[in-house]
């Protein structure tokens, strides 16, 4: 019950951001669509066109929209106006190119459905055609045009869960982190908060395109009351009441003039969506906090969007894998033993990105595959070669990503493996595909206490075709100077083993008894024996 | 004989006109129609679909722009008005009166006094008086919304909208042929005796050869675009241009022997 309360109380300040994201997103949306509306409605020629495009942005998946929004933004300069590519504008963007379907085609609908007699009868009466369009035109066609508002508005709620991953806080945050940590009632409790949401909102709409299609407009002044009175509550006062502190904004915008570097009082942190990185990010997090230095933390971030976020500021710190950044950002290919790779990737970022690295933290995260215990023995499979021959009659499952990533085609290569089948899965689900047998081998995370806790047998990989993936914390180049900075986090570096945490993972992702990240981490740190040095003494 | 009350002065000529729309080919909807309407007659212009008998009144309001020929309503080319004040200054009747279905009756008939911004008590005086005029009080209907009306009623209520801005000017087109026979010949009477009262200009689109010869002061009669004969009643009935207004006028003379054997059988 106390974990559900304090559940329910982290919705305010969630529920507040998505509101102002689906409500900023529908009045954008609005704008657009309804003057592009008026204009294409009696001009069938540019009337088809507009709703074919509008028609295809509707079908790109809601997911894939807000992600693409990522780089776009990135490699346009921002939009050629300096937009950014992290957080609430890549989300409002795509959430209005969302909205505009539903609405453009409901306006154009409505307008075309008005009598042509009585606009007739309005010309012929000497109206002008503003007038017509004010007087006539669109009091006839609002009905049709508040139900295309209502049913973007349901989309638009719906689809800003989907915003977490660019960085933007809302309801999303709750449905990732639940259902990568296997935490249903976080999950549940995001995914009602919502739906609720969209309930009430679609009520208040139904009520006001029923005022509008009856004959007393007045009526519309009830639910027009209702959203007033609502909408600063949601945004404004219950955020205030679950936060008491409140009030604080972390500026980031402190430009360092020259040689004068402003002092760090406030961090943000960013996190990937797996449970390894909901602990780290909480470990980091109590560290920081204990020298005094104010952690807001963005959890949930898709993996490309994350880099990113760093190099420009948006975020201050996170952690990532030598191996990642090997592959994906300096696109190099395995081979080089690990020592090396963690180096030149530690100079690449210092040299191309004034990222610095603050070293191991003393595990590695890598790519494995593994196989069950009883599939390994039947097999007699112990490494990758041993796979070869027994590949064309075996599945393989890999999270969303693996099978399009430099590694498969590398450990492909390597060892000739020609599976029978491919098959993706959300990495809270893989364990479950291969212990019930739908697929035989699995790529996992060596870090990953699952893989004990299944009893999986990770398979060696002799030819070295997997990188390493060695942990490192990434600092922004604001912070990277700040000796406090240094202070609280250099205990970490080499202080994490892979069995604690797997250990600290499994805390988390297991079905009985299971911890917040925020215990797992403060447990991490205990059993690390992180130790405190006194960092009073070290400039912010 | 009604024509001799009528004075000469004309107020609507129509002068060679012609229309063809784009995709209609070679065919015209009008074609080289020259008629003159004096001031306070009223004029009925009859034909079968398609005459193109509704293009004609529509440009004298400049609903419908001629290729050839002039408008001129008061000697003045409507070309040369403003489209907007012109059709301010000349009511318009359509069939199915054309309401705004989202206003209340008095909403409907105050557009036009409204569009010109006259003040609201004088906006308001001149519903009531347009609405006992076409025969609903206006305590009863003002607040009423055309689809609680009944055909009849919402044909009143938009010939009370027509004459809103006191225009010397009334068009309208087929204004009673969705009405049923009771309430139509009602309405015709209304029809001339608010025409008569208000020394009305006015033009009736109508495909009803009985309403045209009974109602109007002199018929034009329009066939494929082109007009065939103007005159009084009297005149088409005794003296019909070419055979097709002869056939028409055949066919009432039929319907009237008919009457009279039936009547004659009574007796």
């Amino acid at each position: 019950m106390s974990e559900l309360g304090a559940l329910v109380r982290g919705v305010p300040p969630l529920l507040a951001s998505h509101l102002e994201l689906a409500l900023i997103a529908l009045a954008a949306g609005i704008a657009i669509s309804l003057p592009l509306a008026i204009v294409v409605a009696h001009r069938p020629r540019l009337s088809a066109p507009v709703l074919v495009v509008a028609g295809v942005i509707q079908t790109v998946p809601g997911l894939a929209l807000l992600a693409l929004m990522v780089p776009l933004i990135a490699k346009t300069g921002g939009l050629g106006v300096g937009v950014s590519a992290f957080g609430f504008s890549p989300a409002v963007i795509a959430l209005t190119l969302y909205a505009i379907l539903p609405i453009v085609r409901n306006a154009i609908t409505g307008l075309r459905g008005v009598d042509g007699a009585v606009v007739e009868a309005a010309r012929a009466m000497g109206m002008t055609p503003g007038q017509i369009l004010r007087q006539v035109e669109l009091p006839l066609a609002a009905p049709v045009i508040a139900a295309g508002i209502r049913t973007a508005t349901v989309w638009t709620v719906g689809a800003a869960t989907l915003a977490t991953p660019v960085g933007q806080p809302c309801l999303g945050n709750y449905i990732f982190a639940g259902l990568q940590t296997r935490n249903w009632s976080m999950l549940l409790t995001g995914v009602v908060a919502a739906a609720l949401l969209a309930i009430a909102l679609d009520a208040l709409l139904g009520m006001t395109e029923r005022a509008l299609a009856s004959r007393d407009r007045r009526r519309v002044l009830v639910p027009a009351g209702a959203l007033v009175i609502l909408v600063p509550v949601v945004l404004f006062a219950l955020p205030a009441l679950a936060s008491p502190r409140g009030g604080h904004e972390p500026t980031y915008n402190a430009v360092a003039s020259k040689g004068v570097r402003p002092p760090v009082t406030d961090i943000r942190i960013g996190g990937k969506t797996y449970t390894e990185q909901y602990i780290l990010v909480e470990a980091l997090r109590q560290r920081l906090e204990r020298v005094g230095i104010h952690v807001e933390v963005v959890q949930s971030l898709g993996s490309t969007v994350v880099f990113d976020a760093l190099d420009k500021g948006d975020i201050d710190a996170y952690v990532d894998y030598s191996g990642t950044v090997w592959t994906n950002l300096m696109r190099r290919a395995a081979g080089p033993p690990r020592w090396q790779i963690l180096a030149e990737v530690e100079g690449w970022l210092a040299r191309e990105h004034h990222v610095r690295s603050m070293g191991s933290l003393g595990f590695e995260n890598a790519y494995v595959l593994a196989t069950r215990r009883d599939t390994a023995e039947r097999l007699k499979l112990r490494t990758l070669a041993d796979l070869t021959a027994r590949a064309p009659a075996l599945a393989i499952g890999g999270d969303y990503e693996f099978f399009s990533r430099a590694e498969w085609a590398s450990v492909r290569a390597a060892y000739d493996l020609n599976f029978a089948r491919t098959a993706s899965f959300d990495p809270t689900l893989l364990y479950d595909a291969v212990v019930a047998g739908r697929v035989d081998v699995v790529s996992v995370y060596s870090s990953d206490g699952r893989i004990a806790a299944h009893d999986l047998v990770v398979l060696e990989d002799p030819a070295g075709a997997l990188p390493p993936y060695d942990a490192m914390i990434l600092l922004g180049s604001r912070i990277a100077s700040s000796p406090r900075v240094q202070c609280a986090l250099a205990p970490l570096r080499g202080a994490l083993s892979v069995d604690l945490v797997r250990r600290a993972s499994l805390m988390v992702d297991r079905t009985e008894n299971k911890s917040t990240p925020q215990a797992a981490a403060t447990w991490l740190l205990e059993a690390a024996h992180v130790h405190d040095d006194d960092c009073s003494d070290a400039p912010p | 004989m009604r024509f001799n009350r009528l004075s000469s002065r004309r107020v609507i000529d129509l002068v060679d006109v012609s229309k063809r729309y784009p995709g209609a080919g070679e065919s015209f909807a009008v074609r080289g129609v020259t008629l003159h309407v004096a001031d306070r007659e009223l004029m009925a212009v009859l034909g079968e679909s398609g005459s193109g008998k509704t293009t004609l009144l529509k440009m004298i309001n400049r609903l419908v722009e001629p290729d050839t020929g002039a408008v001129r309503v008061f000697d003045v080319d409507v070309k040369t008005r403003d489209v907007v004040e012109l059709r301010r200054t000349i009511g318009y009747v359509i069939q199915n009166a054309g309401l705004f279905p989202h206003l209340t009756i008095g909403d409907n008939v105050a557009i036009v006094p409204r569009l010109l911004q006259w003040p609201a008590t004088k906006t308001a005086a001149r519903v009531d008086e347009l609405l006992e005029l076409v025969g609903l009080p206006s305590a009863a209907y003002r607040e009423r919304f055309p689809d609680q009306l009944s055909g009849g009623q919402r044909q009143r209520a938009g010939v009370a909208r027509a004459l809103a801005a006191r225009p010397r000017v009334l068009l309208l087109d087929e204004p009673f042929s969705a009405l049923d026979p009771i309430t139509r010949v009602a309405l015709q009477e209304e029809l001339r005796r608010i025409h008569r009262d208000l020394g009305l200009t006015t033009i009736m689109v109508t495909h009803d050869l009985v309403e045209a010869l009974t109602l109007a002061d002199r018929v034009a009669v329009m066939l494929r675009g082109e007009l065939r004969q103007v005159g009084t009643p009297a005149e088409l009935l005794n003296a019909p241009a070419d055979e097709y207004v002869a056939r028409l006028m055949g066919m009432v003379r039929g319907q009237a022997e008919q009457l009279d054997t039936l009547l004659g059988a009574r007796e």
